[in-house]
């Protein structure tokens, strides 16, 4: 039920910008459909992706430094999307975004040429696909603790473990505690390169 | 009426290793010392295991992109040294004899490590560095060590600055540490300094510098907002007879590009040579059946053999056999095993065998599910000191993008051919010993997205005897303006091919005399001879030997 909830009220937001980003961040870390139907998400890999993940909300956050920006890059992204697909003879379906059109294999590549070196653009990709990724690996824009406790698809995947009760990490074994290899011949008595 | 300007005996620029060091000193011998630290002031209860972007996992770093080469560095009262994972090897011997760009020996002539040992021990005895033994190792660590064992190869537990009983190896290490179990400048250095009067100004970024009638410096600086650096909140002035410029590698240089319309002509090596120490990062992906297998190890019933990433503290091992002086410059490295936290760079690993792209999409997904079976090895190679210094930005060291950690900035490096051998051999020994009979899948880091990569910048405004392709001379004094000394990594030639924070502070250490005897000249009414800031004194007792021709008016 909340996730059908979720899935009208992303629905009923969606301007053409945020399907455009969202289309962007799923590319950078693909993930499953939230719905039947979902365009932005190309449904490419199991499991929540960076959208997912929180990326739109990263990425409409201030701190970023890129918030500001997003409508032009999602305007880009589209012209790029355009004119990728007059050049390999593609229909774009005119109800979604072009980005949002492409199939996940032609997101991908156009993500490729964008953040090529040499591209003259490629700066604002980079920086656009930093914080996508973000959102999935380190879920910046929560409290580590509270992502970790609501099932962050990003942190979860990745294994990553919860706290002690006040929020802090603990490791009571943290090693193998045996020698493992034979110093090297040349090592001062207090642990350096001689 | 305008308020009467600020004075000051010494002002220091930055509070890492370079600043804090000079600070206590200057201090302890009597000196006035104000400390301007473009970063925030926070206590180990600040210390958070939080990767929120606010949190002080971004609030104590700096982290700017430049044309071919990132830099991520400290920026908080304590500098990298808050930051660091407390890595503490002295450089090998072949170092200071390297010639690098310029084809004749990089260090000044009064430098070896012979000349460089007794500063190496006052600062082990300042940090409480040891020599950390295998049960000190982590997991990831102890793989390194196996696995490079059975390649037939050595490894060594690294000398640390940190405080075993205290540590709970939470990994959370580069967000500052929360138990005082590392030994950063917050826990000796610095409350030294303060309980010898230095003052310490948190959030004050230095942007240039002109010069007073009396032949001092008068020091201009901006205040920082204190959660979102890209805004202001009013700026002043400070006179000083002497400047110590400690900003890190990355904003030295800047602060002097932008001083030389007041100051006159810089060195030509400021903003000049700058060496990432040739630093690159390899992920290797185990394959835990192999690692239980192959090498043996277990973490007990019902856990995977590994899978310990982000279990432990930092580098604890490294593989020093490549480290030998009879090979050939642009060939010698080291290998260390080390810890990358999340959201800082797990953008750049790249998946190996990949049929797509490979830093992003569907099959760096995959690997990021392994993540907890990532072994990150660190190489520290010989580049070319390729790295320069653009037109300085309007404010800081870079264009700040995000409210914190993230910058844009004029640094321009293009790797030579000397620098790509040392990584592409560096990459090959790394996937040879990992890659042996299956163990795991290598990947380098990719370059392709932010340039190289460097946790440890130098060289931007290095030492030396040739007064050409120096900024220094081999006093720490920058050529042609007495009475400004840099004592920061940006004084350090050339890579070190280990971790640098030693060799840094050891080099702070030996320019300390030469700055008080500066002092005394403009009048400054300072000694030198402190001890250790815990107190002892064995340290001191090395030294002073060695200056008793240099510093007779010694008290």
């Amino acid at each position: 039920m909340q996730r059908e909830e979720a899935a009208a009220r992303t629905r009923d937001a969606a301007d053409d910008a945020s399907l455009t980003l969202e289309a962007y961040a799923d590319t950078i870390v693909p993930g499953e459909k939230r719905w039947p139907g979902d365009r932005a998400v190309a449904g490419a890999a199991p499991g929540g992706g960076a959208v997912a993940a929180g990326a739109l909300e990263l990425l409409r956050w201030d701190a970023t430094g890129i918030s500001d920006g997003l409508d032009d890059l999602a305007r880009r992204v589209n012209e790029h999307a355009r004119a990728y697909a007059e050049e390999v003879g593609l229909e774009l379906d005119p109800e979604v975004p072009p980005f949002v059109a492409l199939e996940f294999e032609d997101r991908t590549e156009l993500v490729a040429r964008l953040t090529r070196p040499g591209h003259p653009e490629k700066e604002f990709w980079v920086l656009l696909s930093l914080f996508c990724t973000m959102a999935f690996d380190s879920a910046a824009h929560l409290h580590t603790a509270d992502a970790l406790r609501d099932g962050h698809p990003g942190l979860a995947a990745m294994g990553i473990t919860r706290p002690d009760a006040d929020g802090l990490w603990r490791f009571q074994n943290f090693g193998y505690g045996r020698e493992l290899a034979r110093l090297h011949p040349s090592t001062t008595p207090s642990g350096s390169p001689a | 009426m305008s308020a009467a300007i600020e004075r000051t005996d010494v002002l220091v620029i930055g509070s890492g290793f370079g600043g804090a060091i000079a600070a206590y000193h200057l201090a302890a011998g009597g000196a006035k010392v104000t400390v301007l630290e473009r970063g925030p002031w926070l206590e180990s209860k600040d210390f958070e295991h939080d990767y929120k972007l606010g949190s002080s996992y971004t609030r104590i770093f700096d982290f700017v992109v430049g044309d071919g080469m990132s830099v991520l560095g400290g920026n908080c009262v304590g500098g990298g040294s808050v930051v660091y994972f407390a890595a503490m090897p002295r450089a090998p011997r072949f170092v200071f004899d390297r010639r690098g760009s310029i084809g004749r020996r990089m260090w000044p002539g009064s430098i070896s490590r012979d000349t460089l040992d007794p500063w190496y021990d006052r600062v082990e005895e300042s940090l409480s560095v040891s020599r950390q033994g295998w049960s000190d190792a982590s997991y990831a660590g102890g793989l390194w060590a196996a696995a490079c064992h059975r390649a037939g190869r050595t490894a060594n537990p690294l000398a640390a600055a940190i405080d075993n009983a205290k540590c709970v190896n939470c990994n959370f290490m580069m967000a500052g540490c929360r138990f005082e179990a590392k030994q950063s400048l917050t826990a000796n250095y610095l409350p030294a300094a303060v309980a010898h009067g230095a003052e310490i100004r948190p959030l004050h970024e230095v942007q240039y510098l002109t010069r007073t009638a009396e032949g001092g410096y008068r020091v201009h600086y901006t205040i920082v907002h204190d959660e979102d650096y890209r805004l202001q909140n009013g700026s002043g002035v400070i006179e000083a007879k002497i400047v110590v410029m400690a900003a890190g590698a990355g904003a030295t240089p800047v602060i002097l590009q932008r001083s030389e319309a007041h100051l006159g002509r810089m060195p030509h090596a400021v903003g000049r040579y700058f060496s990432g120490n040739g630093e690159r990062l390899n992920t290797a992906v185990l394959n835990e059946d192999k690692v239980a297998e192959l090498l043996g190890l277990s973490r007990g019933e019902g856990l995977p053999p590994y899978g310990a990433n982000a279990i432990g503290k930092g580098p604890t091992v490294a593989s020093w056999d490549r480290l030998d002086g009879s090979l050939p410059e642009y060939s010698r490295y080291s290998l260390e095993q080390l810890y990358f936290p999340p959201g800082l760079g797990t953008i750049l690993a790249q998946a190996p065998d990949a049929t797509g792209p490979t830093w992003f999409g569907r099959e760096k997904k995959e690997i990021l599910r392994n993540w907890k079976s990532w072994l990150t090895i660190f190489s520290m190679t010989e580049d070319d000191n390729e790295g320069v210094f653009g037109p300085p930005p309007a404010t800081g060291n870079a264009h700040r993008i995000s409210q914190q950690m993230l910058g844009r900035g004029n640094l321009t490096y293009r790797p030579t051919e000397n620098t790509w051998r040392g990584w592409r051999q560096s990459d090959a020994d790394v996937k040879e010993i990992l890659e042996k009979d299956g163990l795991a899948k290598v990947m380098p880091w990719t370059n392709d997205l932010v340039g190289a990569y460097t946790v440890h910048p130098l060289a931007s405004c290095r030492m030396g005897d040739d007064p050409h392709t120096s900024a220094l001379d081999d006093r720490n004094e920058l050529r042609g303006h007495p009475g400004i000394f840099v004592t920061d990594g940006s004084a350090v030639p050339c890579a070190l091919t280990v971790n640098p924070a030693m060799t840094i502070a050891a080099i702070a250490e030996r320019a300390i005399p030469g700055i008080v005897a500066s002092a005394r000249l403009r009048g400054v009414a300072v000694t030198y001879g402190a001890p250790a800031p815990n107190g002892r004194t064995g340290g001191r007792k090395g030294v002073l030997p060695l200056l008793r021709r240099e510093q007779p008016a010694r008290a």
